[in-house]
């Protein structure tokens, strides 16, 4: 009685078997789905004419410049190029090391490059800009074949993206004294300073939320309730109260002669505020590491720090990755609220753009360019995250 | 036969575990109430009794994952105190082996194994590696190094945790129920390791189990807890086959059916 192995019928398998089980599977289901499809073609025909016929889209690229860099003085605007091939470079080596995530990464720097290069194309920045984009993009992949052959230490270069960070800035904002004339944060805007005021935020938020998280489990008192009264306080009050408090009060408490400039006040704010959310994630992290772990750190020999940095850490960064990162997608998303305190980030810019004459009936246009760009920066974050979730788990479930 | 072999594997006379009226409260819950025990260098003492009886907690205290609230405990000539240099000296000498492994789920094998050496010791990972390796191959798993605790069986895991403890060389192992959480095939594995710790090293044991074979084979010495107290002790064959108290009878008649 050995029973024989049968192929399934063939109307249950592949695309056909899909279609059946899924949209086709009874009358009222194929109903269903033809009136769906239908009225999908539909929105597609209609959206899709729109889109190519009678949109303007060259109220986007007449106006690319400031959408990219704010009032950030043109003739200058090639520092900006260059400093973008850092991370270029970088995500590339590092793509080219460690694969997986940072590849996803690396891969979306590279796209989000050459789009913006072909946008210049048709826009009146110029040829040169086209090329700084499309040479970093192309930097990217010869950074990668790099990165797979040389084998660069972890080390090196998660040092070197540390460093990038200070040089960016720098090579920005200029520096008194030197070829590099200096430009005020208040003439940066657009795409760069949402991603830059984005960028701080995470960098900084994140050790800094960790922190207040060890110091809300910590067991002095002091430390106890000063991370959990700073919890709380940023907690209950909103985004644009600390962006106000930041720009308008923290210049009174400053000793004199000090000035800390707008987009540095919106940067410290935003990363106070970001850090008590980080915090209070990585609390319910640390939460969820059985107390067994601690025992048998402590039981090895173990100290306190090494306990923590060895054994807790790791498991709980990783079990909050994903309400991290949709924590940091909201707050790459609440960074146009520094609009209310003067700041020309990339939604102000759009509606300073609506402001002229010229772009009279492109409020659509401008504002679906806006929102995909914050879509693609946002859906490549959740992407990595996915990644970073999948290649941190190997091994457990 | 096998008791006169665990009788001939005579322990020292040189004291190592010195507890002398310990106390401990969960709360308002009394659950040692005053316990004396001493263990000589290369002795196996198997603790037993129901669960509750206090038995865990006990020896949890000799390396502070509980904190005693009366009564001394010194190991090795150094007092268990307040002094996180004398808990760290302490813990530096003990290794410990949990009913639930506790491995490190994000580390291989190996890695649970080297931490830490490498951390605490400040071993090379080189000369770490090397020790790791030795220590599996030891407990019979080598070729399982690079797999993470999840993809192990439950005695690999428990054989990793035990490798892990004596990588850092500790003069005493205290084992917590280290078969309960087993599936009944793996447990023999566990016990082989534990049995060869004990006569091929002569290494100084503490077992809280109910494996009676393995305590009438390994054990100098069983002691029987029971609501906080040590109710009775002595050597395995005595326990077996003339214990002294109603209650260790009665507790023996239940698990020997």
């Amino acid at each position: 009685m050995t029973a024989e192995t049968l192929t399934p019928p063939a109307t249950t398998i592949g695309p056909i078997g899909w279609l059946r089980a899924n949209l086709f599977s009874g009358p009222v289901s194929a109903f269903v789905t033809v009136l769906v499809g239908a009225a999908l073609v539909w929105l597609a025909i209609q959206v899709g004419g729109w889109a190519t016929a009678d949109a303007r889209w060259s109220v986007v690229t007449d106006n690319l410049r400031v959408f990219l860099i704010g009032r950030y003085p043109g003739d200058l605007a090639w520092r900006i190029w260059l400093s973008l091939a850092i991370p270029s470079v970088l995500a590339g080596l590092s793509a080219g090391a460690f694969g997986r995530t940072t590849r996803t990464l690396a891969v979306t720097l590279s796209a989000v490059q050459a789009l913006i290069a072909i946008l210049i194309a048709f826009s009146p920045i110029g040829i040169l800009g086209v090329v700084a984009y499309a040479a970093n993009a192309a930097a990217v992949w010869v950074s990668y074949a790099v990165g797979r052959r040389a084998r660069i230490p972890r080390r090196v270069l998660a040092g070197a993206w540390l460093v990038s960070l200070p040089i960016t800035f720098v090579l920005i904002a200029g520096f008194r004294g030197t070829p590099l004339t200096p430009v005020g944060t208040n003439e940066w805007g657009g795409l760069l300073l949402t991603v830059l005021l984005a960028a701080v935020g995470i960098v900084l938020s994140f050790p800094l939320g960790v922190l207040l998280a060890l110091g809300r489990r910590s067991r002095l008192p002091a430390v106890r309730i000063l991370s959990t009264g700073y919890i709380e306080l940023i907690r209950g009050v909103p985004l644009v109260t600390i962006l106000f408090m930041a720009d308008l009060i923290l210049p009174l408490f400053l000793p004199g002669g000090w000035q800390l400039d707008r987009v540095a006040r919106a940067m410290g704010g935003i990363s106070l505020f970001s850090a008590a959310y980080v915090a209070e994630n990585v609390r319910g992290g640390l939460q969820s590491i059985p107390s067994g772990q601690v025992e048998a750190a402590q039981a090895l020999g173990l100290s306190g720090v090494q306990t923590n940095i060895s054994i807790v850490l790791p498991q709980a960064l990783r079990a909050v990755i994903p309400a991290n990162v949709g924590l940091f997608i909201s707050l790459l998303k609440d960074t146009t609220l520094v609009t209310i305190i003067g700041l020309l980030e990339l939604l102000n810019v759009g509606r300073a753009v609506l402001g002229q004459p010229e772009s009279l009936g492109a409020r659509m246009e401008v504002y679906l360019f806006i929102a995909a760009v914050f879509f693609v920066l946002c859906y490549a974050m959740s992407q990595a995250s996915y990644r970073l979730e999948r290649q941190l788990g190997v091994g457990t479930r | 036969m096998s008791d006169s072999v665990a009788e001939t594997k005579q322990a020292t006379n040189r004291e190592i575990i010195v507890a002398r009226d310990v106390h401990k409260w969960f709360g308002q819950l009394h659950v040692l109430r005053g316990i004396d025990l001493t263990v000589n260098v290369g002795e196996v003492v198997v603790i037993f009794g129901a669960s509750g009886s206090g038995k865990s907690t006990f020896i949890r205290t000799i390396n502070r994952l509980e904190e005693h609230q009366r009564g001394t405990i010194t190991v090795d000539g150094i007092e268990l105190t307040n002094d996180i240099r004398n808990i760290a000296a302490v813990r530096s000498e003990i290794g410990m082996v949990f009913q639930s492994f506790n491995l490190f789920p994000h580390l291989t094998a190996l890695q649970n194994i080297t931490l830490a050496p490498m951390r605490v010791r400040k071993y090379a990972r080189k000369d770490a590696d090397a020790v790791g390796m030795k220590l599996l191959e030891r407990v019979g798993i080598p070729e399982q190094a690079h797999k993470y605790p999840a993809q192990l069986s439950g005695g690999q895991q428990q054989r990793v945790a035990i490798a892990r403890a004596l990588a850092m060389n500790p003069k005493i192992m205290l084992f917590d129920e280290p078969t309960s959480a087993l599936d009944p095939e793996m447990i023999s594995e566990v016990l082989d390791v534990m049995r060869g710790l004990a006569e091929e090293q002569g290494m100084t044991m503490i077992c809280v189990t109910h494996e009676m074979g393995f305590a009438r084979a390994v054990a100098n010495r069983m002691v029987f807890f029971d609501e906080g107290v040590i109710v009775e002790e002595g050597p395995p064959r005595q326990i077996f086959e003339a214990p002294q108290q109603e209650r260790t009878k009665r507790f023996l008649s239940q698990i020997l059916h």
